[in-house]
């Protein structure tokens, strides 16, 4: 019988208590222990971005993160990002209306990418968008709508800022 | 993926003697780690936890140098505006490499002792042949297909290619590996393949990368990282150069001058030729060229018949010029 360890892990703001061998990487454990499936498997080996989560705020892959490397660290997903009351997040009604996919499965891991990528401050050009979304493929080629998508949300979210700071 | 357990180490000595123990493997960001467990090339039967050791991820920079932790995640490095200032290819080396993702996750100790992408090292299912994975067992890349295969520091052993470029712009720039005990030179810190391509760096059981340090200078300050690449982002260098360059007062005449070059060689590769061909001559598109073309001396292609590499002893010598021609401001 396999060894398991003991984990708990914040995940968007609850603990989930999880036994699991050591080798569970964070994506298995959101997706086949915890039922958190919004978070997609692509490649499984960190060339395709449909897993991007964030740990502690920042993007990450979690196909190549263990489960047990982010025990004491705040993990988001896809599932945590819209309001309590369902309300959609900025980056998720932009991807609706600016119809950024086609399948969808690459579309939770652009979306985790696309939000960290605006809050990282690399959403100010076209050029810049692609430069730094280019760790998430989409194989029906929505990018240009998906450039668009960012470009909105980054330029709603900055108004956003610009009136609490006033 | 093989099972193996999982502890953390709170501190450098605690991680160098669990490192000593049969099997073990140190994880920081874990992208190399798990990605060549994945693909069965480390097998791992213990895995120690480094990147929880307190203050390993500092990065300080003064007038003399710039002193980065182990641990210092590559976006942060990328991003930090002293080592911007001061080493300008330095941080674009780490922002032209891999995602935003893996930049968030993979740190600078790391990402130095990254292994090749070469196919054949990363395939033991299908290619039992791999003198990297096992020691005399033979080369499959030689004949193989061959585009992304070194041309320089290459052996009858194995071809393949060190595939980072923050040790580029390192290595240009004399920057030194702290082992802890001990501190290597970028430069020797890596082995070119010879007889034992299974030998990657000097490093031995229970060291472990403590951090990185660079001396300042005004070619360091004047400096570029030009990455060639199949496709424009997300890629690994078909040919790139670090270079840094400080003229005379006349603005013309060449004082200092650094080159290095990734994606053509086994390690990473000081271009030393080009920088004695240019130091005290003026720099024109013809001293320029003509210096660059020496970056390719010992090279050598493999054959065409094979998807070959040749392209590289063309394209290499032509990025190092343009990186050149921009620094220099003839462009």
């Amino acid at each position: 019988m396999a060894r398991t360890i003991h984990l708990d892990l914040d995940i968007n703001g609850k603990t989930h208590g999880l036994d699991v061998e050591p080798r569970v990487t964070l994506l298995d454990a959101l997706r086949e222990h915890l039922a958190l499936t919004g978070t997609k498997k692509g490649c499984d080996q960190g060339q395709c971005g449909a897993c991007t989560c964030h740990v502690d705020g920042e993007r990450v892959l979690s196909c190549l993160t263990l489960a047990a490397q982010v025990e004491g660290r705040q993990v988001t997903t896809i599932e945590g990002i819209a309001g309590d009351d369902g309300t959609l997040h900025v980056v998720q009604r932009a991807f609706l209306e600016h119809d950024a996919f086609q399948c969808g499965y690459c579309t939770p891991g652009q979306i985790m990418s696309a939000v960290a990528c605006i809050r990282e401050g690399h959403a100010g050009s076209d050029a810049e968008i692609r430069e730094y979304m280019s760790g998430n493929l989409c194989r029906c080629g929505a990018y240009i709508s998906i450039v668009a998508a960012v470009r909105d949300a980054a330029a709603t979210l900055g108004a956003g800022q610009k009136a609490e700071a006033a | 993926m093989r099972d193996f357990s999982y502890s953390r180490a709170s501190s450098i000595e605690e991680a160098r003697k669990a490192a000593l123990q049969a099997g073990a493997m140190m994880l920081a960001g874990g992208t190399t780690l798990l990605d060549l467990a994945k693909c069965g090339v480390g097998e791992p039967d213990q895995v120690i936890d480094i990147s929880h050791i307190i203050g390993l991820d500092a990065i300080s920079i003064d007038e003399r140098a710039a002193t980065i932790g182990a641990l210092a995640k590559m976006s942060a490095v990328a991003d930090h505006p002293a080592v911007l200032a001061a080493f300008p290819a330095v941080a674009q080396s780490l922002s032209l490499a891999a995602s935003q993702q893996l930049r968030n996750m993979a740190t600078i100790g790391g990402n130095l002792l990254q292994r090749t992408r070469c196919p054949y090292f990363r395939d033991p299912a299908t290619f039992a042949a791999c003198n990297k994975r096992e020691p005399g067992s033979g080369c499959s890349a030689l004949g193989g297909v061959t585009r992304n295969h070194a041309v320089l520091g290459t052996s009858e052993h194995c071809i393949a290619t060190y595939p980072g470029d923050l040790a580029t712009a390192l290595v240009a720039f004399d920057a030194v590996v702290d082992l802890g005990g001990r501190s290597v030179s970028v430069e020797d810190f890596f082995l070119a393949p010879g007889d034992t391509p299974d030998r990657e760096t000097v490093i031995t059981p229970g060291e472990m990368i403590v951090g990185v340090s660079l001396p300042t200078s005004a070619a360091a300050r004047n400096s570029t990282y030009l990455k060639v690449r199949d496709r424009q982002s997300y890629e690994f260098a078909a040919a790139s150069a670090a270079v840094g360059l400080e003229l005379e007062a006349d603005g013309k005449t060449v004082r200092d001058v650094r080159v290095a070059l990734g994606g053509v060689a086994t390690k990473p590769w000081r271009a030393r030729e080009v920088e004695q061909a240019l130091i005290g001559k003026a720099l024109t598109d013809e001293t320029v060229t003509a210096a660059a073309r020496l970056s390719m001396n010992g090279a050598v292609a493999q054959p065409a018949s094979s998807g070959g590499n040749h392209y590289k002893i063309e394209l290499a010598p032509r990025v190092v010029a343009r990186a050149l021609r921009t620094l220099g401001g003839l462009a």
